[in-house]
């Protein structure tokens, strides 16, 4: 479902040391990352800040093009073929919205309708399906930009899946939710894996999201695969009843050396 | 895209209708404003006969006629030369992630009717100009084609200044020079310019073909800097070429474009 082979994305980076001199310096946010991710798989992506999982996130969604190497998500390159893919992937970025902030939850979500071409009955199935089991039915009427932090959340997941996609990339997605938030994201996140076989990538700083959905985990630092393997393989690589924060440090700290 | 636009920009006009004060006084704002524009050509020719070498009627033709396309061109448009604002803010991300083009996504955000308003004070003027004038019908043909390549002219130099932001994404400042500025430079006869800027704006950004070359068409009137004949009926030339150029700098800055660190 994606497929990532040698993919690197540099930026350069000029700064002005003079009146006219300009100094330029190469920054590398990924370089050679080459993984698969099978159709129905829930896999974490995890990387201390600055490590380059938003940069991912970008290069497969197409937002970003990748300055060396190949990407196919869904069967399509993201760069080439950004506005197709976008009608079989969802994203959410948990740090921002990507609904409209001055229209109403409810008025979105028919814009997406229109944008994304859904059928009118099964786009009113689906939304109404979503609707219960995140419980949006409350805030419908209610203007983006007033909505709380974890009610936005989960218009967002809503506008994400209302096209049924077949991926589901998320960016921190349990980023500021309060505990019930959190455990009720996480409820339907995984549901949504084992029921639809929707195949999910997220990126998160809460180990909590890695051990309670997570199958798989990868690991990113300056830029490099360094873990891809279980969560029972990733505790293994520290000595035994370590906790999941502990492994965690241990692998973003030994990268250090 | 057409239906997309037409669709977005209605779901706007519901959201600003909520609040119909605001919008009545904005509209009524913006109205009044560029009718200053106006009054500063009537003051004018309080103490001349002539402008340039046009009459008060020739002047305003001018006038409304360049107006008449920036505002089209900017009511429909004009925000694509917002792009640094929706890069800081991450926006544009969301834009790009959504299967329409984040070109027509742009143009249509917050679309407002208060953006009318100038368009109407244009149209208006053009309106009190024309019937002063007598235009032979052999020649007024040129009106719609001047207003429809000028709005493409318009158009295109606010592509070219959101293309810009892709690369200079601190200084959106930089493309209002030539948006704003190209708007204020056509309202007034070419001929009170000097040589050099008349031909700066002939032949490299093509901002007299807006209204002064098709102009001297409708008017009947003879070229003060005695350019070709050819070129009062140019503009379509004109406005293709530019079109096109600014159509390559967007996808060129699209490609190059880096996201914000989050």
């Amino acid at each position: 479902m994606i497929e990532v082979h040698q993919a690197g994305r540099s930026f350069t980076i000029s700064r002005r040391t003079g009146l006219l001199r300009r100094e330029r310096r190469v920054v590398h946010a990924v370089r050679d990352l080459s993984f698969t991710v099978e159709a129905g798989e829930f896999v974490g992506y995890l990387g201390p800040n600055g490590a380059g999982k938003s940069t991912t996130i970008k290069m497969l969604t197409g937002i970003l093009a990748p300055t060396s190497g190949h990407i196919q998500v869904a069967g399509l390159d993201p760069t080439k073929h950004r506005t197709a893919l976008a009608r079989r992937i969802g994203v959410v970025f948990g740090q921002r919205t990507t609904l409209w902030w001055d229209l109403p939850l409810r008025d979105s979500f028919e814009l997406i309708r229109h944008l994304y071409k859904v059928d009118r009955v099964k786009h009113r199935e689906r939304l109404d399906q979503l609707t219960e089991v995140l419980g949006l039915g409350e805030f419908m009427r209610t203007p983006v930009r007033q909505l709380s932090l974890g009610q936005r959340m989960r218009g967002d997941i809503t506008a994400a899946l209302l096209h049924d996609p077949a991926v589901l990339v998320l960016d921190e997605p349990t980023i500021g939710l309060d505990v019930v938030s959190k455990a009720a994201m996480r409820g339907f996140l995984r549901d949504l894996n084992a029921e639809q076989g929707t195949t999910v990538l997220l990126t998160t700083h809460d180990l909590g999201d890695i051990e309670r959905l997570c199958r798989r985990v990868m690991v990113i630092d300056h830029g490099r695969l360094t873990f891809d393997g279980t969560v029972d393989a990733l505790r293994a690589t520290a000595p035994e009843e370590s906790s999941i924060e502990d492994v965690v440090t241990r692998l973003y700290t030994a990268a250090e050396k | 895209m057409v239906r997309t636009y037409t669709l977005l920009a209605w779901t706007w006009l519901r959201a600003g209708a909520q609040y119909p004060l605001s919008m009545a006084l904005l509209t009524i704002g913006t109205f009044v404003v560029s009718a200053l524009d106006l009054i500063a050509i009537w003051i004018i020719f309080e103490h001349t006969g002539t402008l340039g070498g046009f009459t008060l009627p020739e002047v305003m033709f001018l006038y409304g006629t360049a107006m008449v396309s920036f505002s089209l061109a900017d009511l429909l448009f004009g925000n694509v030369d917002k792009l640094s604002a929706h890069v800081r803010a991450g926006t544009f991300d969301s834009m790009l992630i959504r299967p329409v083009s984040p070109f027509v996504q742009m143009a249509v955000d917050r679309f407002a009717v208060q953006r009318l308003g100038k368009l109407v004070q244009a149209v208006v003027v053009l309106v009190i100009a024309l019937p002063q004038l007598d235009v032979p019908s052999s020649r007024v043909w040129m009106v719609p084609v001047m207003v429809f390549c000028g709005t493409v002219i318009f158009t295109a130099v606010f592509t070219l200044g959101g293309a810009l932001q892709f690369l200079l994404t601190d200084a959106p400042e930089v493309a209002n020079a030539f948006t704003y500025g190209g708007s204020a430079l056509t309202q007034y006869p070419l001929s009170v310019y000097g040589t050099d800027l008349v031909r700066g704006v002939t032949f490299v950004l093509p901002l007299a073909f807006v209204n002064w070359q098709p102009g001297l068409f409708v008017l009947g009137h003879e070229d003060p800097f005695g350019l070709p004949y050819w070129l009062r009926f140019a503009a379509p030339l004109a406005a293709l070429l530019l079109g096109a150029i600014s159509a390559l700098a967007w996808r060129a800055g699209l490609r190059r474009y880096r996201s914000t660190g989050s």
